[in-house]
């Protein structure tokens, strides 16, 4: 009896440092796994959380009607191409950029939006919410059309955003470990020469010689990383440090930070010194609109610039690939002066 | 691929880049012709066009001689046939290979891409594809017999995948998250994700590997795992293979065989 008792006793007192230690083991186990992969560990203050995966979803105690809309977020987010001609025009899904289903960090993850926002924006100069965040994706990244506000597949994406942020409290205030894409720091010099070299050595071949990727029977395989087909002026990819960023961090495919700084700074150089569709700011003039979103974006990209290689300047053009039309009616600024 | 490399004045050079092209002509077969593409890469000195002109005529003109030469090793499945008979005992008369469970399965080569075949046969023949089985036979082969036997496994029907029938469900379960999903937690991206919708396989490089039988997928995944098969471009199934457990790699393999064959 006393042994029992004792037994219990016992187990009442190591039950939760179990469990903790189960959580400590398995965070250890991914972070390990990352910095195998030649990720860097996370700082001691920063917030490290494991997304659930489509496979905790069917076990998730959730209300099944919850669980089949965030089935169709994530069938959204990984073949967005559905939405070709409506909202994408376009190669690209979501999926392109953030890789392991927006759940890997080092790769733009996606849950940090669901917990961050709403918050300011000094893209669009204004307090923007998930699904406006969402919209700023279809808008530049997607060359499209956002889904409406409130729509069935606008509320699926959202909530295959916010169900990956489960258990994380909103606006943390510990800073996200791996999320965006994180740059290398950027080497004193770039070359377009080397860049366009070590692109079709280590990219054309599933990204075409000619940036235009790979697409089988009407689906993605590879994205077109410049030309018609790919992202336009307006997406942050053309800021040379996310694109240096997502390089180093996620290509060649399954090879993470294979390439050295400069080797993926330089590639960023190459691809974003390629013609792709207009911005859809556009003023109708591009020194001017490079000009005007300068401080907030251009800055960081070529567009509007002089092309080294051939003089061409970069953005001159009414091209706006497949899309019929400049901008989207959604994009517009807000004030609550 | 074949690449070559001109040196002109002026510190320019031309980088000829031979890509091969998979057309289908009117009368049903496939036909390999191969296409030159130049490109030009400036070093250091910054040209006017006028200087250019002489490396661009003469890049095209490289390019033009390399078309007529390369249309010597374009397939024709009718000669290739014949060669095939030197591949019938093992790939059978329908290109569809053999499972051989627990022995060395015979690839189903029927409905492969043409180009993916051919890059095979001569990364058998030159070494830097290792197999003891297919190098007697791949030495009796030229180029234009490579060529030949290529296209035609190319056009031939596809034929259902072996060795998956027996597979339980929690393994298929696995081998199809692999496939479609890929598992991020081990950085393993699905084989989908280069191997095209279905895994029908994805233009010259990346073959269809639905329906191919799972006893070669399952050695090809553990070869490349072992480092004894690497000729894939950049490491790209190698780097993955090495992190895949074998029960993973048993999962992936009898799901694959178990899906639909189509020509790619």
């Amino acid at each position: 009896m006393m042994r029992t008792l004792l037994t219990v006793a016992l187990s009442g007192c190591v039950m939760l440092p179990i469990t903790a230690a189960a959580n400590d083991d398995r965070t250890q186990a991914y972070i390990d796994q990352l910095t195998a992969m030649g990720f860097p560990a996370p700082n001691e203050n920063q917030l490290v959380h494991i997304p659930p995966s489509m496979a905790d979803l069917e076990e998730a105690d959730i209300h099944p009607e919850l669980k089949k809309v965030i089935r169709r977020g994530y069938d959204l987010f990984t073949n967005t191409q559905q939405l070709r001609g409506k909202n994408v025009f376009n190669n690209m899904n979501c999926s392109s950029c953030h890789l392991g289903e927006g759940r890997m960090p080092f790769s733009a993850p996606i849950w940090p939006a669901a917990v961050t926002l709403p918050g300011y924006r000094g893209k669009n100069g204004h307090v923007n919410n998930l699904e406006e965040r969402i919209a700023g994706c279809f808008t530049y990244s997607m060359n499209g059309k956002p889904l409406e506000y409130g729509s069935d597949d606008m509320l699926a994406l959202s909530a295959y955003h916010q169900w990956l942020a489960t258990g994380v409290e909103m606006y943390p205030k510990q800073p996200i470990y791996g999320r965006g894409f994180p740059a290398p720091e950027r080497p004193a010099e770039l070359s377009y020469t080397n860049g366009e070299e070590l692109y079709q050595e280590n990219c054309a071949v599933c990204h075409g010689e000619n940036g235009a990727g790979l697409r089988v029977d009407g689906h993605t395989v590879f994205p077109a990383p410049w030309g018609d087909m790919s992202n336009n002026w307006g997406a942050g990819i053309v800021r040379l440090h996310t694109a240096a960023g997502f390089i180093k961090n996620n290509m060649p495919l399954g090879q993470p930070n294979s390439l050295s700084d400069q080797e993926a700074w330089d590639i960023a150089f190459y691809m974003d010194s390629q013609e792709r569709p207009q911005d859809p700011r556009y003023t109708g003039d591009v020194k001017e609109t490079a000009e005007e979103f300068g401080p907030t974006f251009h800055k960081h990209s070529l567009y509007g610039q002089i092309r080294e290689s051939d003089g061409k300047l970069l953005g001159d053009h009414n091209n706006t690939g497949d899309k019929p039309f400049l901008k989207p009616d959604s994009v517009r600024s807000r004030s609550f002066d | 691929m074949c690449i070559s490399i001109f040196a002109f004045r002026r510190g320019s050079l031309a980088l000829l880049t031979f890509v091969k092209q998979e057309l289908r002509p009117h009368y049903g077969y496939k036909h390999i012709t191969i296409s030159a593409k130049a490109y030009l890469f400036r070093t250091r000195e910054r040209q006017s066009t006028v200087s250019k002109l002489p490396v661009i005529l003469a890049a095209i003109g490289l390019a033009t001689t390399a078309g007529i030469a390369s249309a010597a090793v374009s397939g024709d499945p009718q000669n290739g046939k014949e060669v095939a008979n030197l591949c019938v005992a093992c790939h059978q008369a329908d290109g569809s290979g053999k499972h051989i469970e627990g022995g060395e399965s015979w690839p189903r080569l029927a409905g492969l891409n043409a180009t993916y075949l051919a890059k095979q046969l001569h990364d058998i023949k030159d070494g830097s594809r290792t197999s003891p089985t297919m190098m007697p036979f791949v030495n009796m082969l030229d180029d234009q017999k490579i060529a030949d036997v290529a296209a035609y496994y190319s056009q031939l029907e596809p034929t259902a995948g072996e060795g998956g029938q027996k597979a339980d469900d929690a393994l298929l379960t696995r081998g199809e998250q692999l496939a479609q999903r890929g598992d991020w937690s081990q950085y393993v991206v699905s084989c989908k994700s280069c191997h095209g919708p279905g895994n029908q396989g994805a233009g010259d490089v990346f073959p269809g590997i639905a329906g191919q039988h799972a006893g070669y997928i399952e050695a090809q995944l553990k070869a490349w795992k072992e480092g004894t098969r690497k000729n894939d471009p950049q490491d790209l199934m190698g780097s993955i293979a090495r992190r895949m457990s074998d029960t993973d790699i048993h999962a992936v393999a009898v799901w694959l065989a178990n899906q639909n064959t189509a020509s790619n």
